[in-house]
């Protein structure tokens, strides 16, 4: 069944199947109130999100069939190399993917019990801000030049919070100093340029903690940051999820930012998940070709010097009109026929919340455990 | 920030120089002098004038007198208007002139700015198609077609404005929407072009995340952003007043300095010509002076830095 | 982390095959509607300002007195003929002057000031820029000083003095007076071509392939000329489109003024202020002119722009 949209160009014939309860549910705009939620297991429940770009060269699918779930309190890492479909994932959850020229076009995102893709667009932006939080790459760019960064803080605080002034900007004081800004009383008055890259992207955690969210999406925090000070804002994100009790979603490429800071971990490669587990399962015991692709990339100790670093070959597929086959497949050293043939699923492995999506590994396949 | 104005302040110094000795040596390489009528004047009689008025000494000197005179305020006898100094002249001219270049300023940036962000806001929908009609007619029309097609419609035909002169509001409107078409024109496209660019800025992203309201998201975060590279075309806006204004004169018989400027060109008026050549040139120096400065006021990296 | 690396054999990259910048741009504007009436329109204007003395129905100065006093013997009263009378398709003015032969006249005088003033801004600008791009520090400098007072100046005033100032002599009278319009209007308006021009021998400079040419061994001059203006070129050539507009109506100011072009040459100018006189019953003496004016504007205007979208892409959008 085609989803109308005026955006399809003439050359994307593309056909997205999608079941008609969720068509129906994407389409009616019944209003969900924020007032009244079901008691809900897990903080955030992901199920079978698809997020398209509706662009002149065709439809890319950037996130397909994606699912996963994130506790209360949890820290989950989202990683893959770039155009996988991360950053986008994160979007959609917010409901923030640019429309023109992108759209959720089928799952359910159940945030705290509420079905986010069934609220009013007034609702979710109450929602955005207040419960859910989010640290973007750039601090650079993602803060506002002509506006001090005293009032960026603030802002979601009075928008949400109905603070007075006075309360709102001791609050923000408080919140400058939690994430470590010396002085924090002197600099309300300050721009963004006058801080380093560091302090930077310390303003924007704060500006995500402001109204004490139950999640916060961090999208590649460190990724535009040195290295020396990578680390030290990771522990701060790590100190004040843990002493908030709030749920991250952190976004990264790098392993070993994952490693560190999450509990779990999806892998995601051309819009999907191709692995999903604890960082102990991922590490120990991979079940994903890509997913050893990605640790026998990293250098280790014992590398001789003067030795290639060692790359998976290839490059990622084009996310338009895909074929039904394994994404990984053309890049995949242990590629057989049937993976050419049919795209595998997500299937559990030994330990229980362990899955991987890849023929040769599954219990019938050609590599051995 | 105060070393930066004076710096951009002095600079206007050796431009007025250079202006002047460039408009002095064209007046001069002229055939013919101030005296040129009609009917030629015996030969006598002109060289007496000129003894009187130092027409005869050297070039250098005559202008060295003038610069003198000039720096002091006096802006020197007009020779065609012999019983009243360029003084004089000015003073009457100018606030017309003046008042005439502040409404179309004003015009134009009322008008200008909201339709820009309206264009962008209402992207590739009737705001934007609107916007950008009205853009191109302001450019391809030019000044004087435009006040002359005002008058032929609002004048002529309907009644409505009188065709000219200078004597209470109703005289007001056609020139200044003549005047103002061109820089409503560009301000719109400038800023509607800028308040596109600000959209995809990853600030605006970070603001919707944090729950703001559309409105204040526009307001607050959009429109100032906008503006700022759109100061950058106020000073030739401005410059383009100055000497658009003249020409709008003409057109609607407007008793403004630019009438007396272009009667002084044919009659080669030497002090009312060097006079008004330099203010025309010091208003657009220090216009732009302090567009320069409201740039970097406006920008907090520029001001706090 | 997986590194980029080249795609494997069999695996399909989609990727737009470039088929050269002149090419590609050309591609561009031929999908842009705009900027397609725009060259069309540019192109006709070329058309009728070269052969204009050609398809005239009468000599621009030519005075139909007969066809004058035989409307006032009709009973129309003595004044400009209406479009469509006694022979003339868009009517005459006072003196019996056939209002189509003179627009057409106008067309070439406004072709002429498009081709010539752009022909001096370029043998201005683009040296000084390039001297000021390539030999940066202390001539730059300078150079930048220097346009920053002709920037100053303002420009109407300036072109309005040198005209009155050398109407009498030779070089002003020379083809009816347009070439030292050309000329004046020309050197008022260089200093954006002479920016441009610096600003991208500025950037290329420091490019890579400059240093490896110059490591070689090769002349700085060759450098120049082989390398850095072609691809500068295409900026320039937006800018010169887009300056043909700005020329356009100095001049037609200028005339309307009563400077610039002599009698009885009919810049459109000129016809408007003429035809001011008669706005009330005839309007058509001033509203055609109008018309040519706003077209030949339009039509720059909407090549320019078609051609700055085509030569970069990543620009459109914004100014």
């Amino acid at each position: 069944m085609t989803i109308p949209n005026e955006q399809t160009g003439r050359d994307a014939p593309t056909i997205v199947e999608v079941s008609p309860a969720d068509a129906r549910r994407l389409v009616t705009q019944e209003k969900v109130s924020l007032d009244k939620r079901p008691k809900a297991e897990k903080l955030l429940t992901v199920k079978g999100l698809s997020t398209h770009f509706f662009t002149p060269d065709g439809v890319v699918q950037a996130v397909d069939d994606v699912s996963f779930e994130l506790g209360y309190g949890e820290t989950l890492g989202l990683v893959g190399e770039s155009g996988c479909g991360k950053s986008v994932s994160a979007l959609s959850v917010a409901r923030l993917v640019p429309n023109p020229p992108g759209r959720i076009v089928a799952g359910e995102i159940v945030f705290d019990g509420i079905d986010i893709l069934r609220l009013g667009e007034d609702d979710m932006r109450k929602l955005r801000g207040k419960e859910i939080g989010f640290i973007f790459q750039d601090p650079l760019t993602s803060l506002n030049p002509t506006l001090t960064i005293g009032y960026q803080i603030a802002e979601a605080i009075k928008q949400h919070m109905g603070l007075s002034s006075k309360a709102a900007t001791d609050r923000v004081v408080e919140l400058l100093s939690k994430v470590g800004i010396p002085r924090a009383k002197d600099r309300l008055k300050d721009y963004p340029h006058q801080f380093s890259g560091g302090m930077r992207q310390r303003v924007m955690i704060a500006i995500a903690l402001s109204c004490d969210p139950k999640l916060i999406l961090a999208d590649e925090p460190t990724t535009a940051l040195d290295v020396t000070i990578q680390a030290q804002i990771l522990e701060l994100i790590s100190l004040l999820s843990d002493e908030f009790h709030t749920a991250v979603l952190l976004i990264t490429h790098d392993l070993g930012i994952a490693a560190g800071m999450c509990d779990r971990v999806n892998v995601m490669y051309a819009g999907r998940i191709v692995e999903t587990g604890t960082v102990d399962e991922l590490f120990e015991v991979p079940r994903h070709p890509y997913a050893w692709g990605l640790l026998d990339s990293l250098p280790r100790l014992d590398d001789v010097r003067g030795d290639r670093l060692r790359t998976i070959e290839g490059l990622p597929p084009l996310l338009i009109s895909p074929p039904d086959a394994c994404r990984f497949e053309p890049r995949c050293r242990f590629a057989r026929d049937k993976c050419r043939e049919k795209e595998p699923s997500l299937t559990e492995r030994e330990q229980p919340g362990h899955f991987a999506r890849c023929w040769a590994t599954e219990p019938e396949g050609w590599i051995p455990a | 920030m105060i070393r930066y104005i004076t710096r951009r302040l002095l600079w206007i110094i050796p431009v007025l120089f250079a202006v002047s000795v460039i408009t002095f040596l064209l007046m001069h390489a002229v055939p013919g002098g101030p005296w040129a009528r009609e009917k030629a004047l015996p030969d006598a009689v002109e060289a007496r004038l000129n003894a009187k008025y130092g027409l005869d000494q050297p070039l250098y000197e005559q202008y060295g007198r003038w610069a003198i005179a000039f720096a002091t305020g006096d802006l020197g006898p007009s020779y065609r208007y012999q019983d009243r100094t360029v003084n004089d002249i000015v003073a009457d001219g100018f606030w017309v002139t003046f008042q005439l270049g502040v409404m179309a300023f004003g015009l134009a940036v009322l008008v200008g700015i909201p339709l820009g962000i309206l264009a962008a806001l209402g992207h590739n929908r009737w705001p934007d198609y609107l916007t950008t009609s009205i853009s191109i007619l302001g450019v391809t029309t030019p000044s004087f077609v435009l006040g002359i097609l005002l008058i032929v419609v609002f004048s002529v035909q309907l009644g409505w404005f009188p065709t000219g002169g200078w004597e209470g509001p109703e005289t007001w409107v056609l020139p200044t929407i003549a005047l103002a078409g061109f820089p409503i024109a560009v301000i719109a496209r400038y800023t509607r072009a800028s308040m596109l660019e600000v959209t995809r800025k990853d600030y605006i992203r970070t603001a919707h995340s944090k729950g703001v309201r559309n409105q204040s998201v526009v307001s607050r975060h959009m429109i100032r952003n906008a503006l700022i590279p759109v100061v950058t075309i106020l000073g030739p806006t401005l410059a383009f007043l100055v000497t658009g204004s003249f020409i709008i004169e003409r057109v609607f018989n407007i008793p403004g300095i630019g009438q007396f400027y272009l009667n002084a060109i044919s009659t080669r008026d030497y002090s009312l010509l060097m006079a008004m050549t330099m203010l025309y040139a010091f208003a657009v120096a220090f216009l732009n002076v302090v567009v320069d400065v409201l740039y970097a006021y406006i920008d907090p990296r520029i001001r706090y830095s | 982390m997986a590194t980029v690396t080249r795609p494997l054999p069999g695996q399909v990259v989609r990727e737009r095959r470039s088929a050269g910048l002149w090419r590609d741009a050309w591609g561009r504007l031929r999908k842009n509607r705009l900027a397609l009436v725009g060259l069309f329109m540019v192109l006709l204007l070329l058309f009728l300002g070269i052969f204009g003395p050609f398809i005239a129905p009468y000599p621009y100065a030519q005075q139909d007195l007969k066809a004058i006093q035989q409307a006032a013997a009709d009973g129309y009263g003595i004044g400009p003929l209406n479009p469509g009378q006694y022979g003339h398709v868009l009517g005459t003015d006072q003196l019996g002057r056939d209002l189509l032969s003179r627009l057409l006249d106008g067309a070439r005088i406004s072709v002429s000031v498009a081709l010539v003033v752009q022909l001096v801004i370029l043998l201005i600008g683009v040296p000084i820029g390039a001297i000021a791009g390539w030999f940066s520090g202390r001539l730059d400098n300078l150079l930048m000083r220097f346009t920053d007072i002709i920037y100053a100046f303002p420009d109407l005033l300036f072109i309005i003095i040198l005209s009155v100032v050398f109407r009498e002599t030779a070089f002003g009278r020379a083809f009816d007076g347009l070439l030292m319009i050309f000329v004046a209007i020309g050197l008022t308006s260089w200093v954006t071509v002479a920016r441009l021009v610096r600003g991208q021998l500025l950037s290329l400079k420091e490019t890579e392939f400059v240093e490896a040419a110059r490591a070689i061994g090769v002349q700085d001059r060759k450098i120049i000329t082989k390398h850095l203006l072609p691809n500068g070129v295409g900026p320039i050539i937006v800018a010169v489109t887009l300056g043909i507009p700005g020329a356009i109506i100095a001049e037609s100011t200028l005339s309307y003024i009563g400077i610039g072009v002599q009698p009885p040459r009919a810049s459109w100018g000129s016809l408007i202020a003429e035809g001011y006189k008669w706005i009330r019953a005839e309007p058509h003496l001033v509203l055609f002119p109008a018309i040519c004016i706003a077209s030949a504007l339009a039509s720059f205007t909407f090549l320019g722009d078609g051609l700055r979208d085509a030569l970069d892409p990543k620009l459109k959008g914004k100014q």
